[in-house]
Parts: structure tokens; C-alpha cells; sequence
């Protein structure tokens, strides 16, 4: 997917002029938040067992090579097959190459974050394959030619009046507006499509390195359908969504949906363990897992480690302010939100992100809720240290900091002159207690008035009064 | 007798010097003996949240210095006092020299509220404000130092005052520092929901512990023609309240 994150500002100020776009958000800022609250308040042991995933991954991650070759070990012994790709473009060549092998024509596809991150869909169609995305809302974004605006409900920048009007379109049948109504639609249109593919794509929340097994979690099934009816299952996965066991798999699950959407668990949890087998009723031919690194090594060992436990959960963009204001369309990239704002600069580049972790308020709500504890506003802040390092903020903002900072440093110079400033600021502004408008000051009085100070500064009344000062 | 050194928070000299002396005041009736040291300008946050480490850890050195030798330090702010409980002890995380001090100063740094309730643990003296409010926790105060019950149970010991609770007093206001002026558009949209909730409540007053929200409250509220009155917690806690708020005209 082609970044705007550079964009984020003008992305930012359309969307914060789009009606419906404000519209449909508006559930992401409660919906999605009282759900988790009342499931995480439902389970005496959520936060401990937020405590024990992070130290699974944690542990994971320290011996990543280890569980990356068992797991290679174990899809082979069941018959499968593992595809190392180091970057995103030997991950498409790999796809395409497999797809080729039984000249396949249509790609079913479950929902796939990576899959975006490589850019697989656009990929295929150059080459003549046609990805037919099964997740509801991935199918919906899909006929609108959209990027996914949120990791777990893609298409929850659209109401359901623009998802009526696009099925009305692609569909050619009577508009709807019933929500049954268009699920049974979108899902009728789909139906024919899982037994004409070729090839189904899935990703996988997890990959378990004792029995070699991708897991995928789903409210829908259309992901079953995905991965068992075509001849041939291929598995998008990034390195990091391995796990040693089943039991480990089993916490993080427990912490993932009640995250994500307040559910206990979702309705599916599928597990794929290596191709059919002669007495096995159905399932694919031939099994593959498209391993991808794709950046994730280089993060090992270093701050950004901490990121490589994201289960991709979403709770982070639920309950961020930005995220509610602007959307995900806005970040410009793959990964919106918080999570995106601390990973897209390792994946883009801080020059092309630098935006994303600078717009924040570092509420830290994000963090409060992040099952997997990652230290979202730290990252954040690293990014901005890089970017100030490396002299990609805007040079009225570093140059104001760096003014700043020199009086900060230098008390007495710095009342001398806080309190002209001040001193300057009262007289013109006490009679009305506040400017609409001064210049020097838009960012502030745009869309606020700017409250009067109250007149001298606390220091000099101080010690007019000959307060104590040692 | 306690000896506290107050952080007087760079927005409380410039802005509001009202809040430090009800502050002060506060902090003398609870019995404790207070220094304003005066090597103090800013914590740091804005140079450190910039992505200025180096001027953030000279600024912090700064503030290690001159809050040396007190038994506590105590400022009218969650932002400043959680920047120095929790984010000088990490920019010395590398220098074990200063991180001894950087920690010793972290433990005897306390928000306002915080201090009077958790640590004094006195009845502050009878105040009077005759009116409904309703209170604002900023996120540091929330999520960085946990601080909730505090101010609420202090609102409660005033006569006359009734506290009604926003509908989401757990989201953030939109100033975010140096973001309200970074994203502007963004932030006045914040602002715009947390100026509803606030409106929805009827309180004549808003209340909090941070002067950066108080202003952007403030402001929004006001460019929306709010009537709402803006305050900080220490003026109502003082019996200081009877001055204009933030934002009112002043002669």
C-alpha cells in the first residue's frame, strides 16, 4: 500500500471536515469501549493474564529463531510447506509463484492485515488473479476501493447508508437499508465465489511452533470457508506471530477478543495444521505458509522490540482521541491509531512518518489498555527523538523549542522575559479576559479563545512578599 | 515542622499566579513551611515530549538541583509532577550519578491533591463556594500518577459545593502540550467534545488540576459562549475562588 502519512495533516483536516465519516465513528469512541471495560471488568484475572501473554511474547520473541525453526519442522511433518521471505516483495513473487502453479484465476481471501502491508490484493489483479476479499467489511472497502480504516473493522469509516448505496451499485439489486438485509446480500454474492477459487488466503493471528499450526480468529466463518475449500491454503504471517504452545496461544486468545470487541472469545477459532490427509473429510491439497520478515528482525534487541507483541487487537485506536477525531484513513498507511503512530515509522521511515508519533497528546490511554503492555507513548517519543535528531520537524517548531529551552535553563533571563511577555499580554488582554485572536498565536486561537494571564508572574509577587526562596 | 518546596509549574507563574498563592496556602494551613526555590523555570516536558532530549535532561538537572535538599516537593500539576515521579528517572536511566538523584527527587514529588490527601492526610480548613462543578482529571494525574479519589474526596469536605461527574471524565482534553498548536485542527476537536460534556453537566463551574487543560477547556468553552466559569482546584480548595475565573474579564 502506497503511504500518505507525510499527507497526515491535510488527511487529517478533510476528514475532520467529512460528516459522515464523524457519523460513523462514532461508535468506535463508545461501543468498542464499553465492551472491553465490562468484559475486562467481568474477569477477576484480566489484568494478571495481561501480564502473563506480554511475558509469553516477551520470552517468544528472546528465542525467536528457536520457535521459528520448530515450527518449520512441524508444518513439514504434516505435509506443508514454508516460504522465508525477507521483505515484501519476495512475499508477493512467492504468492504469485504458487498461485501460477495451478493457474489460478480467482483468490478467495480472508481478512489480512499483512496482506495489506505487502500489498497483495493489487499485486494479484496486475497478474491477472482476482481477489475476492470474504470478511465482510474487507469485501465492503473492497468494492469501494478503500484501504481498511481500522485493523479489526475495516470499514467502520462508512455508515450504512454508503454501504447500501455501494451494494446497490455493484450488486444491481433493490437498496437496502436493513442491516440482516445487506449481510445476507453481501454474503449471497460471496457464496459462489469459495468454491470458484483456486486459492484461499488467510493470515493468522497466531503460529504455533509445537504442532506447526496457523490459527485465525473470525465472527464470520468466512475464513473456513477461505482456507478449506480451494485445492490450496496459503497462510500470510509476519515472524513475530509465533507462539511456543497451544497453552500459551490459549491466554493470549483469552486477552485478544475481550480487547478487541469485549467478546470472551470469537465465534471462530480456526486452528490449520498441515494440508488434508487421506482420512481427513476435506480441506486444501497443499498447505503453505508464507513466512514474511519484512522489517520484524531488525526490531529485535533494539526499543522497538516491545511492538513485535501486537496482537492486533485494535484497543489502542478504540480508545485513542485522535483516532475518534480523524480515522484511520488519515495515518495514511496500513496501520492507524496509536499502534500505527509507534510501528509505521519502523515500517515507512521516519521522514515519511514522522507525523504520526507527533500526533499525540500522550494520553496514555492507549497504553492503559493495550493487553500486550506496550509502551505506546515511550515509542512515540523515540520516533520524535529521531526526528528531532534528524532535523525532519518543522524548523519553526524546533526552533521555538530550542529558544524555549535556552531561557528554561537560564532563570534569570527567563523572567526577565516571561514577565514582560506576561506583563504585555495582561494589559492588552484584561479587559476583555481573553483574545479571539493575537498574532503569533493562530494555532491556539483558531479554534479557541486565548484566556488573559491573570497579571505578574507568581516569582516576582513572591518575592515582593519576601517569601522564603532557600 | 514540614518543610515542602513548591513547584510553582511554568503555566501557574506565567499564567494564573492566583493558583500558586492558594496553593501556598493551602499547603500552610496543612502545617507545613513552604520554599519557593527560585532556580526553577519549567520541568522540562515540553523539550522532552519534542523529541529535545538534551535540553530536557539539562532542564531536569536543573530542577534535580534546586529541589535538593527539601523534604518534599509538591506542584499544583499531574503533568509536572508526573514528569518528574516518572520521566526524570527514565532520561537517567543510562547516568547512575543522577539517577540516585533523579529517583530520591521522584519520591518526594507530589501532586497537590495527592500530597494533602495521601501523604498529610489532614482535614484541610473548612472552604466555602457556593455552587455546582464539575471536575476534569487530566490524563497525567489519571493514568501516570492514578491520582482520582483525591481531588473528589477534598470537593466533598467544601460547603456549599456540589460535584456533578462528566459523562467521560477519562478522556483526554485535546491540549497534549505542544500538540494543541502542532495539530490544531485535531486538538480544537478534542476540546469540542470535552466543552459538550462539560456543557451537558449544567455545573456553573469546571474544575481540574492542570493548567494546560484548564486554558484549552477554557478557551473552547468560551469561543463556543459557554458560561461555564474555568478553575483550577487549589483556588475552590483555598476559599480563593472569588477573583475572575479563567478567561474573565479583569477590571
Amino acid at each position: 500500500m502506497k503511504s500518505t502519512a507525510h499527507g497526515f495533516k491535510e488527511n487529517a483536516r478533510n476528514a475532520l471536515q467529512d460528516t459522515q465519516l464523524r457519523d460513523a465513528l462514532s461508535v468506535v469512541g463508545t461501543n468498542f469501549i464499553v465492551k472491553r471495560r465490562l468484559a475486562a471488568d467481568a474477569l477477576p484475572e484480566f489484568e494478571t493474564l495481561r501480564d502473563e501473554a506480554t511475558a509469553i511474547k516477551n520470552r517468544t520473541l528472546n528465542e525467536l529463531d528457536l520457535h521459528l525453526e520448530r515450527f518449520e519442522r512441524k508444518v513439514v511433518e504434516h505435509g506443508g510447506v514454508v516460504h522465508w521471505c525477507i521483505d515484501a516483495a519476495a512475499a508477493r513473487e512467492t504468492v504469485l509463484s504458487i498461485c501460477r502453479s495451478v493457474n489460478a484465476k480467482t483468490v478467495t481471501k480472508g481478512k489480512s492485515m499483512l496482506g495489506e502491508e505487502i500489498g497483495i490484493n493489487p499485486f494479484l489483479e496486475a497478474n491477472n488473479i482476482r481477489p475476492i476479499e470474504t470478511d465482510l467489511g474487507e469485501y465492503i472497502i473492497q468494492l469501494a476501493d478503500e484501504p481498511p480504516s481500522h485493523i479489526i473493522a475495516p470499514a467502520v469509516h462508512k455508515t450504512k447508508s454508503q454501504i447500501a448505496d455501494l451494494f446497490e451499485k455493484h450488486h444491481k439489486r433493490p437498496r437496502s437499508m436493513d442491516g440482516e438485509a445487506l449481510v445476507a446480500e453481501a454474503r449471497a454474492m460471496l457464496r459462489q465465489s469459495y468454491f470458484d477459487a483456486d486459492v484461499g488466503i488467510t493470515g493468522a493471528n497466531f503460529l504455533v511452533a509445537e504442532t506447526g499450526s496457523s490459527v485465525i480468529v473470525t465472527n464470520e466463518g468466512n475464513g473456513d470457508l477461505t482456507q478449506t475449500l480451494p485445492k490450496i491454503h496459503i497462510v500470510l504471517a509476519s515472524i513475530e506471530k509465533l507462539v511456543p504452545t497451544f497453552e500459551d496461544m490459549a491466554t493470549i486468545l483469552r486477552v485478544l477478543a475481550r480487547s478487541a470487541t469485549g467478546q470472551q472469545m470469537s465465534v471462530y477459532t480456526t486452528v490449520s495444521t498441515g494440508a488434508r490427509r487421506a482420512e481427513d473429510p476435506d480441506g486444501p491439497e497443499q498447505y503453505h505458509v508464507v513466512l514474511i520478515d519484512q522489517g520484524r528482525s531488525a526490531m529485535l534487541g533494539t526499543e522497538l522490540q516491545d511492538l513485535l507483541r501486537c496482537i492486533r487487537c485494535g484497543a489502542c485506536m478504540n480508545h485513542c482521541p485522535i483516532y475518534h477525531a480523524v480515522g484511520g484513513h488519515a495515518y495514511g498507511w496500513v496501520y492507524p491509531g496509536p499502534i500505527g503512530a509507534a510501528l509505521d515509522p519502523a515500517l515507512l521511515g521516519v521522514a515519511e512518518a514522522h507525523h504520526l508519533p507527533n500526533a499525540s497528546t500522550f494520553c496514555g490511554r492507549c497504553e492503559e489498555v493495550c493487553p500486550m503492555r506496550i509502551p505506546l507513548p515511550k515509542i512515540m517519543r523515540h520516533w520524535r527523538e529521531r526526528a528531532f535528531e534528524d532535523d525532519i520537524q518543522p524548523v519553526m517548531q524546533r526552533t521555538a523549542i530550542r529558544w524555549w529551552a535556552f531561557l528554561a535553563r537560564r532563570p534569570f533571563l527567563y523572567r526577565a522575559n516571561t514577565r514582560l511577555a506576561m506583563w504585555l499580554l495582561h494589559a492588552l488582554g484584561k479587559t476583555r479576559g481573553r483574545f479571539k485572536s493575537l498574532p503569533f498565536a493562530g494555532g491556539w486561537t483558531a479554534g479557541r479563545d486565548l484566556p488573559a494571564p491573570q497579571g505578574g508572574t507568581f516569582h516576582a509577587q513572591w518575592a515582593a512578599k519576601g517569601g522564603r526562596t532557600k | 515542622m514540614t518543610t515542602v518546596a513548591l513547584f510553582v509549574t511554568c503555566l501557574v507563574d506565567l499564567y494564573r499566579p492566583g493558583v500558586g498563592f492558594a496553593s501556598v496556602k493551602l499547603l500552610e494551613e496543612a502545617g507545613c513551611e513552604v520554599v519557593v526555590p527560585e532556580a526553577q523555570t519549567c520541568c522540562g516536558q515540553p523539550a522532552y515530549n519534542s523529541g529535545d532530549r538534551r535540553d530536557a535532561m539539562a532542564i531536569a538537572r536543573q530542577v534535580i538541583t534546586a529541589f535538593a535538599d527539601f523534604d518534599y516537593v509538591v506542584a499544583p500539576s499531574g503533568s509536572c509532577a508526573g514528569m518528574i515521579k516518572h520521566h526524570y528517572p527514565a532520561l537517567f536511566a543510562g547516568d547512575p550519578q543522577w539517577r540516585i538523584k533523579a529517583d530520591d527527587l521522584a519520591r518526594r514529588t507530589h501532586e497537590l491533591t495527592s500530597f494533602l490527601v495521601d501523604v498529610l492526610q489532614v482535614e484541610p480548613a473548612p472552604a466555602r463556594f457556593d455552587g455546582t462543578v464539575t471536575y476534569h482529571d487530566s490524563c497525567s494525574s489519571l493514568r501516570e500518577l492514578g491520582i482520582q479519589a483525591q481531588p473528589r474526596a477534598l470537593l466533598g469536605k467544601v460547603e456549599g459545593l456540589a460535584l456533578r461527574e462528566l459523562k467521560t471524565p477519562e478522556a483526554c482534553c485535546g491540549f497534549g502540550g505542544t500538540f494543541c498548536v502542532k495539530y490544531p485542527e485535531i486538538s480544537t476537536e478534542i476540546a469540542s467534545r470535552k466543552a459538550a460534556d462539560v456543557a451537558a453537566t449544567g455545573a456553573g463551574t469546571l474544575l481540574a488540576g492542570d493548567m494546560g487543560c484548564l486554558l484549552n477547556i477554557a478557551g473552547r468553552l468560551q469561543r463556543e459562549g459557554h458560561a461555564v466559569k474555568v478553575r483550577h482546584i487549589a483556588e475552590v480548595l483555598a476559599g480563593m475562588a472569588d477573583g475572575p475565573a479563567i478567561g474573565e474579564p479583569q477590571s
